[in-house]
């Protein structure tokens, strides 16, 4: 049997009123598609860059990475990576997790870790590109 | 809480498994095995700046038996994440709506997805064999 409470005297608009709207849903799927079209080109350019090389040697891989036009997309490459997965686990981990501390846990976290991923890729690339000389 | 259970929409257990939902599973999937492929990506440019030795470990890993599947692995769930997220995004802007046209580019997906791998899996055995040769 379902257990059958007394109708509540609230009318709908009254027992949603004053909790909210999420308000930046429209904001996140936006961004994600936005984000998503930018891969496209940055993702293919690097593909496309790095099956053209003659080799996987040190020296190719730094030479094709130090030209400008190349670091400056591989760079933004990983910070859009680093965006656009942090949009997409995000909604993965709020679609599964549903104990609000875990939830906020794993989000915070998520969002710390692309952070880290970002700033790294961009370390690494500068590095490479304009603190290390060709050879 | 609700005064009385009132009907749920169909769920798993219910709807039948078909094309639609079974690659839009995947594209989750795919986008979450391509976001730990991201960490070891930013490691790999990390080998590359830390230098010749350090790069030189990371395609040692890179070229092994276990590089290989991982490449491939994640080969994959790049060009079908690609696809059909240029299929995603014909959606949004009002094209390929119909029954034809989602079967079609479904099945234009996954296939192209593979022959991408297969294609793309070939060109770098053919540079990675160069650098040995």
């Amino acid at each position: 049997m379902v257990e059958r409470r007394p109708a509540s005297m609230r009318s709908p608009l009254g027992r949603v009123a004053g909790l909210g709207s999420a308000k930046d849903g429209t904001g996140h799927w936006w961004a994600q598609r936005l984000s998503a079209v930018a891969l496209v080109p940055l993702t293919l350019w690097f593909l496309i860059g790095a099956l053209a090389l003659p080799d996987f040697g040190y020296a190719s891989v730094h030479h094709w990475l130090a030209r400008p036009v190349d670091g400056v997309l591989a760079a933004l490459g990983v910070v859009v990576l680093a965006y656009h997965s942090h949009l997409g686990t995000t909604v993965i981990v709020e679609d599964y997790v549903h104990a609000p501390a875990a939830k906020l846990v794993t989000t915070v976290g998520l969002r710390f870790l692309h952070v880290l991923i970002g700033a790294a890729g961009i370390f690494a690339i500068l590095r490479l590109t304009i603190g290390t000389p060709l050879t | 809480m609700p005064a009385r259970a009132r009907p749920l929409s169909p769920h798993l257990q219910i709807y039948r498994w078909q094309m639609g939902n079974t690659l839009s599973i995947v594209h989750r999937m795919t986008g979450a095995a391509l976001s730990i492929a991201l960490v070891g990506f930013v490691a790999w440019l990390a080998a590359l700046a830390a230098g010749p030795e350090c790069y030189a470990r990371a395609m040692r890993l890179l070229g092994g038996p276990a590089g290989a599947l991982a490449l491939s692995g994640f080969g994959f769930a790049f060009f079908y994440h690609l696809l059909n997220g240029i299929r995603h995004l014909a959606w949004d802007v009002g094209y390929g709506y119909g029954r034809r046209a989602r079967h079609a580019s479904g099945w234009l997906v996954v296939v192209g997805a593979l022959a991408l791998t297969a294609v793309a899996g070939l060109l770098v055995a053919h540079i990675g064999a160069g650098a040995h040769g």
